[in-house]
């Protein structure tokens, strides 16, 4: 933390005091009815969604299913995200995608992909198009360990390395695939070991903001300096289940208190006010102006129409064509 | 022309017209193509244009996708569509449906080739017909060339639309040479009249369409009656306005295809002729279409269990004597 500036940590701070805020309000709203679906709450990993987009914020970005907290530190606005889950045709995919369909291609977000490793081949096209376009941003895509384990995943890192793409792979490690540990189903639980032999792979700390955020914009600089594809796994941790259907009993209160003892936004607090390089008063007010935002999306949502029935059709295929060649 | 030459050719000019065209599938570049489709391309426009994969069909799709999102108009070549299998998660979740859960943001302008039918002795994973696989997913369209100049305008046409294309040929096809007729104006959604008759329409599709058409002679020899064959091309969406102007007229219907008949693409053809024209039907509609079973390797196995011209003549005039024609 000491190697950064006082305005990269307070937004590290705001973001994903934001990012915690929208959910818990999320997570009342699907109590109340308001919310259905599936609800894949990023509560305990808001350092890596914030880490890695505060690091990688120019180039493409794929994501899996829970990418609340990813879209929001992306630039995606609260209030259209909070209107998406409510289902509302001013949503940021008008109230057809919900929770784990949000895509915005003006901030180069598209996702979440709610097929598990099904957009890491997409990624991968990306950064090949990417390559040969000559951009050299590159693309970063985020999955969590039970992808490691597709076919998908195993196409998508043999061919970047094969082909040197410029493309970031990060796992966030929280060690279940819903409700199945890692270790079971995979013969290791340090899974960085899956991608070694094809690039650059190394594990850290993914409760830490800050090494996330070092750690992509190690990779960022890699992957723009034409070297091929990095690998990043980040160990973490959903406090919440997998969704709101998952009670979460395969874990126990002992593991959820190691890991709620290593919470990134209260301990990056706590690093923070001890180097005395964000004050209290900055917390206080980032924690007010959060709750606020996640008010006003609520509000927003609640009060924004449903889509009209004519919607169903509309955007099944393209009706007017552009970048078409007569 | 060489069915093979009109896909070449409108790849070829597609690719010269657009930069941001690019081919990619295995065997698609050093080695020109599996069928020889690509042929020369790779010398044309080099590696990065027309890119040899590994075989990972669901990475051939998947990474299509991707390339269309970053702005590149990807066609993608599947060795068949029995392969297609491994990339349905691709076709199906991704290409078709990010347009629609997206609010209209995504579009996904991506081109799959890919042959099907029954070839000579392949045996049953290389020998299928799953058009009706993707004909029944929304947000993809699909379209089957079984003549030259289909082959040519309707693959031009597919690779510049801005939506998702599922384009099927036909292995027996590639090397076939085919009366290519210049067109001024093209509708790739739009059913060929192939010949026209008073009596009998015969739906058909990809290369049902020559067993079709060497069957027909002999059918109206033998019944007396003139018959009327379509070509349906466009298999999603359906040309439904030219099928019904073609049954009002005959008032009978026979549906030719190489498919399975259970869950066929032929069925749904058929239902939707019988819920919006029965009325006007004078005999009830046929089916000719492969048997349920997989692909035999034996020849005269694979034969009896697909149509062919014999037994598209001893069904239709089966079929015609029960009912009075």
């Amino acid at each position: 933390m000491n190697s950064l500036s006082s305005t990269k940590v307070e937004k590290f701070y705001y973001l994903m005091r934001l990012g915690r805020e929208f959910e818990l309000a999320a997570k009342e709203e699907y109590m109340k009815g308001n919310i259905a679906g599936f609800l894949h709450l990023d509560i305990g990993q808001e350092a890596c969604s914030v880490g890695s987009m505060q690091a990688f914020d120019k180039g493409d970005v794929f994501t899996h299913y829970r990418e609340h907290v990813l879209a929001i530190a992306r630039g995606m606005e609260p209030k259209l995200i909070m209107a998406e889950l409510f289902g509302k045709v001013t949503g940021v995919s008008r109230g057809k995608g919900g929770s784990m369909h949000l895509f915005d291609p003006s901030l180069n977000f598209y996702g979440g992909d709610a097929i598990v490793a099904g957009h890491l081949p997409l990624a991968t096209g990306c950064a090949y198009a990417r390559k040969i376009q000559g951009e050299k941003a590159g693309v970063f895509t985020i999955f969590g360990d039970g992808a490691t384990n597709a076919g998908a995943f195993f196409e998508s890192i043999n061919i970047a390395a094969a082909w040197k793409l410029p493309l970031i792979f990060f796992v966030e490690n929280n060690y279940y695939a819903i409700g199945t540990r890692i270790g079971w189903v995979s013969p290791f639980e340090e899974l960085y070991n899956k991608a070694k032999n094809f690039m650059p792979a190394k594990r850290i700390d993914g409760m830490n903001v800050c090494e996330v955020y070092k750690a992509v914009m190690e990779a960022k600089e890699h992957i723009e300096n034409s070297l091929g594809p990095y690998f990043i796994e980040a160990e973490t941790y959903r406090y919440e289940g997998h969704s709101m259907s998952d009670n979460g009993k395969y874990r126990s209160e002992e593991e959820m208190d190691i890991f709620k003892s290593r919470d990134p936004i209260e301990n990056l607090k706590k690093e923070a006010l001890r180097l005395g390089i964000v004050s209290q008063e900055y917390f206080d007010s980032a924690d007010q102006k959060a709750q606020e935002v996640v008010q006003e999306a609520v509000e927003f949502a609640a009060a924004s129409p449903e889509p009209n029935l004519k919607e169903l059709y509309e955007d099944v295929y393209c009706k007017e064509c552009t970048n078409v060649i007569p | 022309m060489l069915y093979r030459e009109a896909l070449n050719r409108a790849i070829d000019e597609m690719m010269e017209a657009d930069e941001s065209v690019v081919i990619l599938g295995e065997d698609v570049g050093r080695y020109g193509g599996s069928y020889r489709v690509s042929e020369g391309l790779f010398a044309k426009y080099g590696a990065k244009r027309v890119i040899d994969t590994p075989i990972a069909e669901l990475s051939i799709v998947g990474n299509a996708i991707g390339m269309a999102i970053a702005g590149l108009r990807p066609i993608a070549e599947i060795m068949t569509v029995n392969f297609s299998l491994l990339a349905m998660d691709q076709i199906v979740n991704h290409a078709a449906k990010f347009r629609y859960m997206s609010g209209g943001k995504m579009t996904i302008p991506l081109t799959i080739r890919m042959p099907g039918g029954v070839s000579r002795q392949l045996a049953a994973q290389h020998s299928e017909s799953y058009e009706t696989l993707y004909s029944a997913i929304p947000g993809l369209i699909v379209l089957a060339a079984s003549n030259a100049t289909y082959a040519y305008y309707g693959l031009k046409a597919a690779i510049a639309m801005n939506d998702p294309v599922i384009f099927l040929e036909h292995e027996l096809l590639y090397p076939q040479e085919m009366e290519f007729k210049e067109q001024k104006a093209f509708d790739p959604f739009k059913a060929e009249v192939v010949k026209e008759g008073k009596d009998l329409t015969i739906l058909t599709y990809l290369k049902m369409r020559y067993d079709v058409l060497e069957a027909v002679p002999t059918i109206e020899k033998e019944l007396g009656i003139s018959i009327e064959v379509i070509d349906l091309n466009s298999l999603r969406p359906l040309d439904m306005q030219t099928i019904a102007a073609s049954v009002q007229k005959t008032k009978r219907v026979v549906m030719v295809e190489e498919d399975h008949k259970t869950g066929g693409y032929g069925a749904e053809v058929i239902a939707r002729i019988t819920e919006e024209l029965f009325y006007t039907l004078d005999a009830p509609p046929l089916r000719i279409a492969g048997e349920d079973v997989p692909i035999a390797y034996n020849r005269k196995l694979e034969l009896a269990s697909i149509p062919t011209p014999e037994k598209i003549v001893s069904r239709i005039i089966a079929w015609g004597a029960k009912h009075g024609i």
